[in-house]
């Protein structure tokens, strides 16, 4: 009998090279994302005078830095023009395959991954990039490295690891109407806290989990980073072999049968141990948001934001002090009276044409108070929702519609809000100058962005949802 | 890499929990390259105001930080970004040593990757320290090979994955090692192709 193991535990063990004396494992690397930060690596790779081992298994993705606004070459600021070119270059004296800038398949690393097919279950693939655990929704042991892990992935192919710990997060019933994955994923990192997580590779179950599209089960993996996980994973089902079939990179015919085949073993044993399990109940979930600096700062829409002085842990305090001081917030004051300047959706957590789906919903027919950024994760996003009028929905509210990057989650392409705005976003971190100096985020799901633009104030999606049934 | 064995330095507090790596550099830096140094990049929106001139009350900017190559902060120290620019800014700027009670998982692995320790201590024992430099003790002593902190004569015990542990007393690179494995790597590949051969991109 062999001993009971863990969806994670398959995969690790199925790509361990070689173990040496100190317990780290070297691990074969399926897939490879390189994007234009990826840049540090290839010098290291330069200087060295070494080539990539295995540029078939790369894939270059121009996201961080492109424009959203303006691609005609002239208009682009000469700076990120040169971020996008030194990829290009590096992609193209490696053999690298490239989604460029111009390329019509360009997107965000991690939506475009799992959209051409290069996500598939069981695989290891890793990116210079922290949310790469994103790649986990399909049984995927996916992780974010540092450059000088990219630099050695590029060179072997493989890196040298040691196992983190298992975590298990089951969230068993049905969600509540206008709740989503990425109300789920708030409400546990509020629980378990930012480094709740850590040294752990999380794996989401229960029927809940079950019950989410790819969509949401990518926003779920993809925030795990936020509670310091190492990775998250959904194992692999009916729903993700449906999502695979047919894509561009994905296996074919006979292959497919044969992967279908493994990738039906991937799931956790009955018996199998983690060393933690916590559990979250599907019908308590609320719509979340963040009103501090940290993703653990969230709170159901409904709560007030805390005080302070009713907090007796002193680093506690300190930081809700620092949180609020950066925040221009009161303490205890009704999250849902704070006024909003500006909304962003998009980023790898929330630009899935689901997501583009559930604000869109709320926005049909209404009009938005302020301004807001709407940014596709992919090219190929965008098209489908100007097949389906999304966009005539978004331009028709007032919200500007533009082209695929990482834009406003990261503000490297020069999409940022100016100090002391207060923007109501898609994406995953609202950590102090995330989105520009001085500007302040509050995380939460399309629905709840796309109600907060409607209002001008964070606002409980619901009451619109109610307004649009009478 | 330079091994790390015993060392004696300037400590400064940053009494901060959750000091992401957004912070310690933002993301509007991380085009320069590395041959260009991350130095003035660290905590710049922290350190400088928006005239460029340094806010006194930063921790990093008193005099007596001045020379730090230790670092002492509350929990959750590095957290988001996998950005190694936060490693090199840290580096660049002369430190050697982050004391914390819990890291990101991937800025401490890019630390180990650079031979910056991240010493992970308890939470009410990382605020007896802050206490301590606080209060005109601004030196420590870190001993890897013991696992000790000393701070005035007061003595703290940290943690660090022992893999990890061997690495930075080693000053180790692992792509060395890995590269002598090439053959390993090859025998995989060729085992890999006939048990998955849907892996491949064509
Ligand atoms: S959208 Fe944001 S989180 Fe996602 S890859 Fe881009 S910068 Fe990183």
């Amino acid at each position: 009998m062999t001993e009971p193991r863990t969806l994670f535990d398959k995969i690790w063990d199925a790509h361990v090279v070689t173990r040496r004396e100190d317990g780290s494992e070297l691990l074969f690397i399926d897939r490879h994302l390189v994007h234009e930060g990826s840049f540090l690596a290839f010098d290291k790779l330069k200087e060295k005078r070494a080539k990539v081992r295995r540029p078939d298994l790369t894939v270059g993705v121009a996201d961080h830095y492109v424009p959203t606004r303006n691609r005609d070459s002239n208009a682009i600021a000469p700076e990120l023009a040169r971020m996008i070119r030194q990829l290009d270059e590096n992609c193209r004296s490696n053999g690298i395959r490239l989604f460029g800038l111009t390329d019509p398949r360009q997107g965000i690393v991690h939506v475009i991954g799992p959209e051409q097919g290069l996500t598939l279950p069981g695989l290891t693939l890793v990116c210079g990039d922290s949310h790469t655990s994103t790649h986990g929704a399909f049984g995927t042991l996916a992780f974010g490295i540092g450059a000088s892990e990219v630099a050695h992935v590029l060179l072997t192919q493989c890196l040298w690891q040691k196992k983190p710990k298992k975590m298990r997060v089951t969230v068993d019933g049905a969600l509540p109407p206008g709740t989503s994955a990425k109300d789920i994923a708030l409400s546990m990192i509020a629980r378990i806290g930012a480094d709740g997580a850590q040294g752990h590779a999380i794996e989401y179950a229960g029927s809940a989990v079950r019950a989410l599209s790819m969509e949401g089960r990518l926003t779920l993996c993809n925030l795990s980073i936020e509670s310091g996980a190492r990775c998250g994973m959904v194992a692999p089902d009916e729903t993700t072999f449906a999502y695979v079939e047919g894509r561009p990179f994905a296996p074919k015919d006979g292959l497919l049968e044969q992967a279908l085949a493994h990738w039906r073993q991937l799931t956790s044993d009955a018996d199998a141990a983690f060393d933690r399990e916590i559990t979250l109940r599907g019908a308590e979930i609320a719509p979340t948001v963040t009103w501090g600096i940290s993703p653990e700062d969230a709170l159901p829409v409904n709560a007030s934001v805390p005080d302070p002085n009713a907090v007796a842990d002193p680093s506690r305090a300190s930081h809700i002090r620092e949180a609020l001081a950066y925040m221009g917030l009161d303490p205890g004051q009704p999250i849902e009276t704070i006024a909003i300047d500006r909304v962003f959706i998009g980023s790898c957590t929330n630009s899935r044409i689901e997501d583009l789906r559930s604000a869109a919903g709320i926005l049909a027919g209404r009009q938005a108070k302020i301004p807001g950024l709407v940014s596709p994760g992919s090219h190929l996003v965008k098209q489908q929702a100007e097949q389906e009028g999304l966009d005539r929905i978004f331009l028709a509210a007032g919200l500007e519609w533009v082209d695929s990057g990482c834009s406003m989650c990261v503000g490297m392409n020069g999409d940022i809000a100016s100090p002391g705005q207060r923007c109501a976003s898609t994406t995953n971190r609202n950590f102090k100058g995330r989105q520009g100096p001085g500007a302040r985020t509050h995380l939460m799901s399309p629905a709840m962005a796309a109600a907060a633009a409607v209002t001008g104030r964070i606002t409980d999606m619901r009451e619109l949802l109610r307004e649009q049934a009478r | 890499m330079k091994p790390f064995d015993i060392l004696h330095a300037t400590a400064c507090a940053l009494p901060l929990a959750s000091v992401d790596t957004d912070r310690i550099i933002p993301a509007r830096f991380l085009k320069r390259s590395r041959a260009e140094g991350y130095g003035p990049c660290l905590f710049h929106d922290m350190r400088l105001d928006e005239n460029g001139e340094k806010r006194p009350d930063f921790p990093l900017n008193r005099p007596e930080a001045q020379g730090a190559e230790i670092l002492v902060a509350r929990r959750n120290f590095g957290a988001g970004s996998s950005r190694e620019a936060a490693v090199y800014a840290l580096m660049d700027s002369g430190f050697r040593c982050v004391i914390a009670p819990s890291f990101g998982d991937i800025f401490a692995a890019n630390s180990v990757n650079n031979g910056l320790l991240p010493a992970k201590v308890s939470e009410s024992d990382a605020e007896e320290m802050l206490a301590l430099l606080e209060s005109g003790h601004p030196s420590a002593t870190v001993d890897l090979k013991d696992g000790l902190i000393r701070i005035g004569n007061r003595s703290f015990a940290f943690t660090i994955d022992p893999i990890w542990r061997t690495k930075l007393l080693n000053g180790w690179d692992d792509l060395d090692l890995t590269t002598s494995l090439t053959h390993e790597v090859t025998e995989f590949e060729t085992e890999d192709a006939t048990a998955r051969p849907w892996l491949t991109l064509g």
